[in-house]
């Protein structure tokens, strides 16, 4: 059998994911996080009133990627994970999965080489390019003001 | 002596005379729960680390086929195995404990009946009078090897495979006593690759290369598929098994009767997070020493084909996008009659 | 705010959050994209939102469903940005890492401190 007849066999055989299970439980986890977070907003904005809402906003943040990282320490969000896909790999409780689980896999090479070193080894790609678009687009609109276009 | 193309007949009364098997715990939940010498209770077994676990688990493996074989490390003469693990440390770590030639192999999951053919080999052309055959794989240390940290959050893909924990080890000897199997003949593969190049389809890449060695068997012994009770595949799960019975039948080998494959046999219908079954270096190995060797000192099968494949990938080539190359080895086992 | 204003905001939430996640989920589905690759291309498409302006009409319907996700931390880098960048060039060039420090900050900070602390789990089948 030639190669290529033999690709499109597999392709056609392989068994595929069950769309509408994934994608529901995706949309569930997904949607119960986000009201997790808007939950950890309107708490702080009662106990912080003064707060203006960046500051809360950051806060969120913080506290979110806590609780990701922290369901990741007691091994519960690869469980969560294992049902939920992407509606547990996009909000920024997923980012903090995927620093905290290579930091925690590793550890056991030394704090240096292992912790340290390879952190970043899954989030470290989101991380360069989050900052570089963010220095593209903040030259962009540094030029657009030059030129006197109202931002 | 070479029959055919790529095949060897073990003229000399090669034979297996113990076996040890070590699994773990969800292999221990598996079809062949009972089988196995020990069941660990945790993957972790009081080591600190994962790979200090498959190491212990390979020296106890080696251990226990020498108790019970009797044998001392000044009677072995050589010892044989491989892991998947890079530069195959759970073996070569393993075996600076004992005071034995240390022959280390590396086929990934192939390695058993690899291990199994260069001693049968040896022992058969006269140059040792037996050997142990080991190889172990550990879910963790494959997991983080080849794919990501244990504690990230992913699905796995429905085409994927969970890696064996586990360490099976052989006593090969030369031995007229005619109440254990004997090896017979081995074929060695040639490297196949038919341009898959998803490593969370394992079956698929492997397929290939198992329907070729298979089929290279037969012809060179000038067998039929019916010669054999069983032909067992190596590791290529349930979704390989279809691709691989398709193959020969592509052929005109039926071996719809005969064909089974260990990583689709070791683990039970509720263990659904295995997806297609399982797979790595213990998996044909804890299978074949536990199970199909004492069903074999029964009685309940005469004529075995053991096919372990092997999948020959790296992480790095992965990235750098290419294919994934893969070897199967057959061994035929028997009992005399 | 009355309390079928939050149900309604929190039902909004729920829907967008939800919504953005069957997208990623898709992705996976149809590409096998691996997790890395599906947060690199959320992080610049929130970026990308941002930069058009079109992430702040999101977000006033949806709130945290969508600054949750990491579309909202690529919102977060570049709405810092634009920012610095009324102050200057050091400004453009420097602005989406401010915005991102707290949550770089802590990501950094409790991963190293849960890596010393707990050690990973092996899975069951």
């Amino acid at each position: 059998m030639e190669k290529k007849e033999y690709q499109e066999y597999i392709s056609k055989t392989t068994p595929k994911t069950n769309e509408l299970k994934t994608i529901l439980t995706a949309f569930v986890v997904g949607g119960c996080i986000s009201i997790v977070a808007e939950g950890v907003k309107d708490i702080l904005t009662l106990i912080f009133p003064s707060f203006d809402v960046k500051s809360i906003a950051s806060l969120t943040t913080i506290i979110m990627i806590f609780l990701g990282g922290f369901f990741t320490a007691l091994g519960l969000y690869d469980k969560l994970g294992y049902y939920a896909g992407a509606g547990s790999v996009l909000p920024i409780t997923g980012f903090a999965n995927s620093v905290v689980s290579p930091a925690m896999e590793y550890n056991k090479e030394g704090i240096v080489f292992g912790v340290m070193a390879k952190m970043f080894t899954i989030a470290g790609p989101v991380i360069v390019t989050g900052i570089s678009a963010s220095v593209l687009v903040g030259i962009i609109y540094y030029l657009l003001g030059l030129m006197g276009v109202a931002i | 002596m070479k029959v055919g193309k790529e095949s060897f007949k073990i003229e000399s009364d090669v034979r297996i005379t113990s076996t040890y098997t070590i699994a773990g715990p969800m292999e221990g939940n598996g079809n062949f729960g009972s089988y196995y010498d020990i069941v660990l209770e945790n993957d972790e077994w009081g080591c600190d680390s994962h790979e200090k676990c498959e190491t212990k688990m390979h020296k106890e493996a080696i251990k226990g086929v020498m108790e019970k074989a009797k044998a001392t490390d000044e009677s072995v003469d050589m010892l044989f195995g491989g892991d998947l693990l890079n530069q195959i440390i759970a073996t070569s770590y393993s075996a600076r404990d004992f005071d034995i030639s240390y022959v280390g192999l590396y086929g990934a999951c192939s390695t058993f009946g690899l291990s199994l053919a260069v001693g049968a080999m040896l022992i058969g052309g006269n140059y040792i009078r037996n050997g142990i055959v080991c190889t172990s794989s550990h879910y963790a240390t494959a997991e983080r090897q080849y794919r990501y940290p244990l504690e990230l959050g992913t699905q796995p893909t429905p085409s994927s495979q969970w890696t064996v924990t586990g360490a099976g080890a052989s006593f090969l000897e030369a031995s007229s006593d005619r109440t254990y199997p004997k090896i017979t003949g081995v074929t060695i593969g040639r490297v196949i690759d038919m341009g898959i190049n998803d490593a969370n389809n394992m079956g698929a890449a492997m397929a290939p290369s198992c329907a070729d060695t298979i089929m290279q068997h037969l012809s060179d012994f000038g067998r039929d598929a019916e010669y054999y009770d069983m032909i067992i595949s190596g590791d290529l799960g349930k979704y390989g098994r279809q691709v691989l019975h398709y193959l020969c039948k592509q052929n005109g080998y039926e071996l719809a009767n005969v064909l089974n494959d260990a990583g689709a046999m070791i683990y039970n219908n509720s263990q659904k997070k295995s997806v297609q079954g399982g797979s790595g270096a213990g998996c044909s190995s804890i299978v074949f020493n536990s199970y199909f060797y004492k069903e074999m000192m029964r009685g309940n099968f005469k004529k075995i084909l053991l096919v372990p494949t092997g999948a020959l990938l790296s992480k790095i080539e992965t990235l750098q996008g290419e294919t994934i190359p893969a070897v199967s080895h057959a061994i035929a086992i028997e009992m005399d009659d | 705010m009355m309390w079928w204003e939050y149900l309604l905001k929190y039902f909004q939430v729920f829907l967008v959050g939800g919504v953005i996640c069957i997208l990623g989920q898709i992705l996976i589905n149809k590409t096998k994209m691996t997790s890395a690759r599906i947060l690199v291309l959320f992080l610049l498409i929130g970026v990308l939102l941002e930069a058009v302006g079109l992430f702040k009409y999101i977000e006033q319907f949806g709130h945290a469903g969508i600054t949750v996700q990491i579309v909202g931390f690529g919102s977060t880098l570049a709405k810092s940005a634009i920012e610095g960048a009324k102050e200057g060039f050091l400004g453009a060039v420097t602005g989406g890492m401010r915005g991102a420090a707290g949550g770089l900050t802590a990501a950094i900070v409790f991963g190293f401190i849960f890596s010393l602390v707990f050690k990973s789990h092996s899975k069951k089948l």
